[in-house]
Order: structure tokens, then C-alpha cells, then sequence
């Protein structure tokens, strides 16, 4: 945790410097980012959501929804997108307290997420700087077809890489690009380690709370850099130890090492009262074994690695697979194969207001999984940084709910 | 009015609010293995499906007409009206003769309902339409034009007569007449409002729909002729674009509102799939080539595509205030309708920027009270018309 937050540090530290020092800075998204690229042409990527799950889980969202708001903004739309544009309009400082460099490049990674191209639309007024559209064609029919690689790498070879040259001043170094993913593929093993350890009892790892922290450097900056690939190192061995030692993940409660109810759990967390919510299920001994936000900047635990012998075919294949660029029944899959693998006693849907991505058609998924795995669904809802979705004694309430149901179905099946 | 517009119009009405698609139905029924394939809005390429021997059918949601009793119990109460009554027509059995669902790629709600539609009729085929966003031209049409052979493929499976060169070339001759039409009528109601009260355009254009072009041929021949017979009186309103209600539609209420309370309407973005494309596509050479380019070149700027030029966003209000000769500009976008809401601060900077007058409000198609919007729209046209430009 040290360690990652002096990576953070350093990393906005570095992005407030850039205008000084000259290192060109692009604004990109998290589902579909191209870091390695990106960082091999010696550009800095700053993630607009980063910066607003980071504003709220500091207490600034609300301040910069309100700003959003006043200009024109709807209540009815994504709180990220409305969070980052209040933050622009009062000073664009970072969560961190550092002043944030305007882009040399928008680098719209059109992967899962249709409010992307609006954000980008937004922020091109306001910087009036290059954008770059990546279309990363939904993936519908559960698949990747050669005709949309062929699309993806297309557009990253003619389109992208003349954008980030010009911007930046450097030609491409494929040479650079390759070790770079090789460095991703090796962080990939070990957050893969990692998120898998949840298949024990008790599990070492929360899978939702814990590893949101855990998926941070590689969802961010620091996918393919020595730094990332250090921490994910450090990270795994300690899971592993404390996995030897028959120890469950810290959380806001204190350790969580008798488990009662082992959750898979589908959609994004509140950010803006983080710990609350955690605690709302650690207080009574829930732990989250998997979960598919965990999965939208990579499906890694899939199969999916960055192979650099093919690094811009990999791209490309990296952006297809993120989860929210997944069809509903590839989602329904993947959720029946958690709950399967890591013997969950039940399946929780968190719906957010702000993410349609996400949100539209989970009730259809809740029935499908129940059907699929008998093991009993909630669904509760609030929202990403918009802390007046945000209802604690409804949460709770359901929330105690439920783990009374599965209590109620295990005793049943004890009878 | 004259009894033979009445005619028109009532039967317009009668094939826009009716949700057990009976002239589709009829269609079918008259030839042994025919069918008909759905598509929601904004834009599916009609021409594929007409040409792949299947009868292209608008699914729009449904109004204030059908009361919602499943479609509820599939979508949250932040989520858009349009899919909830989408699956209640498709949970009562109201869309039960299609053989094929289309699901553009309007937004995500519009996308991920192709995924519940995979969950729930797992026989059915489903598909969605990837549009390019792309607006290289050798990328986007390599792209766009191979989406299209792969949906023409698909759709002559389902209906067995696979397209031709004749039925592509007939399917496209007939989409011009239709969209020339429609032009024509735009054009009658910009140049004179009080021949094309919008609630009958907007009834024209629902109706077509959902029964075969060539009755929607024939039918707007006939209103067109009907819009010089019988002019309404010239009427003092302030002249208004209402924009953003692509996707889910607006209740018949909320126009007549806005036209009863001192507005004529003399742009809009309704059931804009029908007229995206902008001008003829070629009825020669490779027809798919040739659909494709159509839309990479001519299509007209929307929320749900990606607009590559900054200046062309910011300016989009100006320009299309000036072709319609408007004074002011009424946002009116579906609740939670991502691409109309993401849009309206860029979109309303540029109108005021440039001196237009705006209003914004919000609806869903099931909306019954209007006095709200009466008294929003009726303030607005009066103070365009005490203060607006050029008084």
C-alpha cells in the first residue's frame, strides 16, 4: 500500500512538473488504455476517472458535481464525467493536491463505455487540443472477430501512432513498446496470482474492496513499467504469505479472517463513502471472492496477456476484451464461472446511477445467474461519486437482508 | 381541414399508437414465409433488411399508450423509459412476429438491451450495429461496408431469400423516394408551418414506421398534395428547433403543447434514423459500397456519432438555425438520455454564443401532464417574440 502510494505521489507529482519539463501529457480512460504505448513515446497518461473516484474518496466530488451542474450539466448524467469538468472549472488540481497539466493529446479509447465519447467531446472544448477516436467494436457476439482486430490495429497503426509522433516529437520505438509489454505480461501473472488466491478459505484478499487498490497501478500509469512490475512482485508475495499463514484481508473492521459469507460481486463501488460501504459488509464477516469491476481494465484473469510479440495486435486485443466491452451473456458467463470457482455463497449486484455501461440490463444478469447457479442474488444500488445516491441505512438495511437469507438457505439445507 | 387529410392523418394515428403492429402483421400473413425483422432507433440501415426479403419494422417504445407491467420489473429507475416499454411490448407478445432484432449502437442502454434481448430469445436473431465512428475514409469503410454484408448474410438466412441485385437496388430506389419525401415535407413546414402542424408530421413519420415503404409512399404523396389544398391560417409564433428526442420520442401531447403555446416547430430531431442519410444513395455499382459511403459521407450530425470536428459541434445550432430560419431553440431530451444530455452544454454554448434564445427541458414518452411545458414553452415564445432577434 506504501509503495503504491508513493508510486501515485511521484506519478502527479511529475504531471504537475510537465509543463516545465517538457514531458508530454495524454488524457486517455481506463477500459481500452494503452500505457505502454503511450509511455513509449515518453508521454504521461492522466485518467480522468482515476481522478474522480480519487476526488471522492478525499470529499471534493460533491463540490465539483455542483460546478458541473451550474453550467448546464444534468442531474441525469454520469456524476465521473460531471466531477471531472467541475474540477477542471475550479483550478484542475488533482485529488492528490497538485495542480493537473492540460493535454497534448485525447486519446479516446472508445472501449465499453458510449459516455467516453461525450466526456472527450466535453474536454476537447474546453483544451481545444488533438483527439485521436480509437473505435474498439463492441463485442457482441462474445468474441473478437479477425475483421475487428484488423479495425482496432488499423487505426492504432495509422491513426494513433502519427498523432502520438507528432505530439510528442518521437518516432516509434517498437523496440521499447515490446519490453514494455513484456513487463506488462509479468505484472498480468502476478495480479492474476493475486485475485486467484480468493479460491482459498479463508480467503487472503477482499476481491472487490481490497483489490481495487490492487488493480489501481495496472489500471493506471503504470501498467509496463519497472515500478508497476515491483509492486505487483511485492504485492503477490505478501498475498502468498498471508495466504500461508491462513490470514484474510485487513479491512475497515480489522482482519477479516472468519469468514461467513464468501460474495461474487458485479458492478463498480461507491467511492464517495468507501469505507462505510466496505464496512457495511465486513461487519458481517462477508468477503468478496470476485468481482468484474476488478475486470474493466482487463480480463486478465481470462487468459488474456500482453504478448509482445505482436504489440500492436495485442493492443488491440487488450481493448476488445475489457469487461464492459463484453455482451451481456460473455458477462452472465463470467459470473456463473465465479460463482462456481470460488464456491460463493451468494451473488451481489451494486447498480450504479451514473454507469449505463454497467447498470443497463443487470437485473436481467441477477436472474440469469441465479437460474444458472441456485445461489441466491441482491441487488442494491447507489452510485460512483454522487454521495446523494449514497443511502447508508437502506444499504445496510438490505445488505443485513440478505445475509439473513443465505443464513435462512443454508440452515434449509442443513434440514 | 379537408376530409381526405383527416383520412390521412387519422390513419397515421392509427398506425403510429398501434402497438399490435397490425399492418406489418397483415404484411406477413398475406404470403406464405414472409417475415419481418425489428430495429430500434436511432439508425439501422433499412435498405439491408427490405433487400434480405424482410419487412423492416421501427421498434420506438411505446408511448403513454401501453402500461408498463413487466418491463418495470428490467430496469432501474435511473435508466430511460424506452427500454422498459420495449420489453413490455416484447413480454406481451406484441413483437412476437419479428424473426430478427437490430439494436444500433445509439447508446449503452440501446446496446446492452441487445444483450437482455440475447438472454431472453436466445432463438431469435440478434444483432448489434456497430457504426462506424471512425471518419477515415478507407478504415471506416472497410469497416462499415463489411458490417453490412455480414448483417445482409445474416438477415437472407433468416428470411431464405437471400438480397439480390435486383431486391438491393429496388430496397435502396424505394429508401430515396421515402427520405426525399420526408425532405419535402420538412421543406413545407420550414417554408410555411401552418400547412404541416408538426403533430401531423410527426404522425406521417411514426407511421412510416411501421408499415411497408410503399404505403408510406403512397400515403405521403397524398398528405404532401393534401399540405397545398389545405393551408391553415399564417399565425404570429416564434419559429423553434427542438432537439435532442431522437431516440425515445416525445408523447404527441408534448408537440401539441409546444405548437399550442405560441411555437411552430421547424426542425426537430424526431425518428431522426429516417432521414440520417442526407441525399440519394447511388442505385448503381456495388450497392453495399455504396449504403456504406452514403452514410460515412452524407449522414447529418447526431448525439449517438462522433463528431471529429471541434468547430462543427459549436456551430451545429447556428447552422441549422439558419437553414430552418429559427428564432430560438428548445432542448427537449428523454430523462437519462445520455447522448442528449452529454451533448446540450456543448451544443447550447454554441446557440448562445451566437444569439439564439434556448429553453431546455426534459420528457418521457409516457409523460401525461403538460402544463409545465406549456407554461416553459409559452414564456419562451413570447419573450422571442418581444425580445428575440430582429425586435
Amino acid at each position: 500500500m506504501l509503495l503504491q502510494k508513493e508510486m501515485i505521489a511521484a506519478h502527479y507529482r511529475r504531471l504537475e512538473q510537465a509543463p516545465e519539463t517538457g514531458e508530454p501529457v495524454v488524457y486517455t480512460f481506463v477500459p481500452g488504455n494503452l500505457t505502454e504505448l503511450i509511455r513509449s513515446f515518453g508521454a504521461l497518461p492522466v485518467l480522468p476517472e482515476i481522478n474522480a473516484l480519487q476526488s471522492a474518496m478525499r470529499g471534493k466530488s460533491q463540490a465539483y458535481i455542483a460546478a458541473a451542474e451550474r453550467s448546464g450539466h444534468s442531474e441525469d448524467v454520469c456524476s465521473y464525467v460531471k466531477c471531472d469538468v467541475g474540477m477542471l472549472r475550479s483550478g484542475n488540481v488533482g485529488p492528490t493536491g497538485t495542480r493537473l497539466p492540460k493535454p497534448d493529446l485525447l486519446l479516446l479509447s472508445y472501449t465499453g463505455c458510449f459516455t467516453f465519447m461525450k466526456w472527450f467531446e466535453l474536454l476537447r472544448e474546453e483544451y481545444g487540443c488533438p483527439t485521436v477516436f480509437l473505435h474498439v467494436p463492441y463485442q457482441a457476439d462474445g468474441r473478437e472477430t479477425p475483421e475487428q482486430r484488423a479495425y482496432v490495429t488499423r487505426q492504432i497503426r495509422e491513426e494513433l501512432l502519427p498523432a502520438l509522433e507528432r505530439v510528442t516529437g518521437r518516432r516509434y520505438d517498437e523496440d521499447r513498446l515490446r519490453q514494455s509489454l513484456a513487463i506488462s505480461a509479468s505484472s498480468e501473472d502476478d495480479l492474476v496470482a493475486v485475485l486467484e488466491s480468493a479460491k482459498r478459505r479463508p480467503s487472503p484478499i477482499d476481491a472487490y474492496f481490497g483489490a481495487v487498490y490492487y488493480v489501481g497501478p495496472i489500471f493506471s500509469a503504470f501498467r509496463g513499467t519497472e515500478d508497476g512490475a515491483r509492486y505487483y512482485a511485492a504485492l503477490r508475495g505478501e498475498v502468498e504469505e498471508r495466504a500461508s499463514q491462513g490470514l484474510g484481508p485487513l479491512t475497515p473492521s480489522g482482519p477479516l479472517d472468519r469468514q461467513k459469507y464468501r460474495l461474487v460481486v458485479e458492478g463498480p463501488p461507491n467511492w464517495t463513502h468507501f469505507r462505510d460501504f466496505w464496512r457495511m459488509f465486513s461487519d458481517e464477516g462477508a468477503v468478496v471472492v470476485a468481482s468484474t469491476y476488478t475486470k474493466v481494465g482487463g480480463t486478465y484473469d481470462g487468459g488474456f496477456r500482453h504478448d509482445p510479440a505482436d504489440p500492436l495486435g495485442t493492443l488491440a486485443d487488450y481493448c476488445s476484451g475489457c469487461y464492459t466491452n463484453l455482451s451481456l451473456p460473455a458477462r452472465v458467463e463470467m459470473l456463473v464461472r465465479y460463482v462456481r470457482e470460488y464456491d460463493a455463497d451468494g451473488f451481489l449486484i451494486h447498480s450504479v446511477k451514473s454507469c449505463n455501461s454497467f447498470s443497463a440490463g443487470q437485473l436481467t444478469i441477477l436472474r440469469a445467474v441465479e437460474r444458472q447457479t441456485g445461489v441466491p442474488g441482491a441487488f442494491i444500488e447507489s452510485d460512483l461519486v454522487d454521495a446523494r445516491y449514497f443511502s447508508p441505512a437502506n444499504l445496510k438495511t438490505r445488505l443485513e437482508s440478505y445475509f439473513q437469507m443465505i443464513d435462512a438457505r443454508r440452515a434449509g439445507a442443513r434440514a | 381541414m379537408t376530409s381526405r387529410r383527416a383520412a390521412l392523418v387519422d390513419w397515421a394515428h392509427g398506425a403510429a399508437e398501434d402497438f399490435e403492429f397490425t399492418a406489418a402483421r397483415e404484411w406477413i400473413a398475406e404470403r406464405a414465409g414472409r417475415k419481418a425483422a425489428g430495429y430500434l432507433p436511432v439508425y439501422a440501415p433499412r435498405e439491408v433488411i427490405r433487400a434480405s426479403s424482410l419487412l423492416p419494422v421501427g421498434v420506438h417504445g411505446a408511448g403513454e399508450q401501453i402500461e408498463i407491467i413487466r418491463g418495470d420489473a428490467f430496469y432501474q429507475s435511473y435508466i430511460c423509459h424506452l427500454p422498459r416499454s420495449v420489453i413490455e411490448l416484447a413480454q406481451s407478445g406484441r413483437l412476437s412476429f419479428l424473426s430478427a432484432m437490430l439494436f444500433p449502437s445509439t447508446c449503452d442502454v440501446i446496446r446492452n438491451l441487445s444483450g437482455v434481448w440475447q438472454l431472453l430469445y436466445p432463438d431469435l436473431y440478434v444483432r448489434y450495429l456497430d457504426l462506424p465512428q471512425v471518419f477515415d475514409p478507407h478504415l471506416s469503410l472497410e469497416f462499415w461496408a463489411g458490417e453490412i454484408r455480414r448483417l445482409a448474410a445474416d438477415l437472407g438466412a433468416v428470411s431464405g431469400a437471400p438480397a439480390t441485385d435486383r431486391t438491393w437496388r429496388e430496397a435502396i430506389a424505394s429508401q430515396n423516394r421515402a427520405r426525399a419525401l420526408i425532405r419535402a415535407l420538412y421543406q413545407v413546414r420550414r417554408e410555411s408551418p401552418e400547412r404541416v402542424p408538426t403533430e401531423e408530421l410527426f404522425l406521417m413519420l411514426r407511421a412510416g414506421e411501421v408499415v411497408p415503404v410503399e404505403v408510406f409512399i403512397e400515403k405521403m404523396e397524398e398528405y404532401l398534395a393534401e399540405t397545398e389544398e389545405s393551408p391553415g391560417p399564417p399565425r404570429d409564433r416564434a419559429r423553434v428547433i427542438v432537439v435532442g428526442a431522437f431516440c425515445e420520442q416525445p408523447p404527441l401531447g408534448l408537440i401539441k403543447t409546444i405548437e399550442r403555446a405560441g411555437c411552430s416547430i421547424v426542425d426537430d430531431d424526431f425518428l431522426l434514423g429516417n432521414r440520417l442519410l442526407g441525399d440519394d444513395v447511388p442505385t448503381d455499382g456495388d450497392p453495399v459500397v455504396a449504403l456504406a459511403e452514403a452514410f460515412l459521407r452524407n449522414a447529418r450530425a447526431t448525439s449517438t456519432v462522433y463528431e471529429p470536428d471541434p468547430a462543427a459541434k459549436r456551430e451545429l445550432m447556428r447552422r441549422r438555425a439558419e437553414a430552418s430560419g429559427a428564432d430560438g431553440i428548445v432542448f427537449a431530451a428523454a430523462s437519462f438520455c445520455d447522448p442528449a444530455l452529454l451533448d446540450r452544454p456543448m451544443l447550447r454554448a454554441g446557440a448562445e454564443a451566437a444569439g439564439i434564445p434556448c429553453i431546455a427541458f426534459q420528457f418521457a414518452e409516457n409523460t401525461g401532464q403538460f402544463q409545465q411545458f406549456r407554461e416553459q414553452a409559452g414564456t419562451f415564445a413570447d419573450s422571442i417574440k418581444l425580445w428575440g432577434p430582429g425586435q
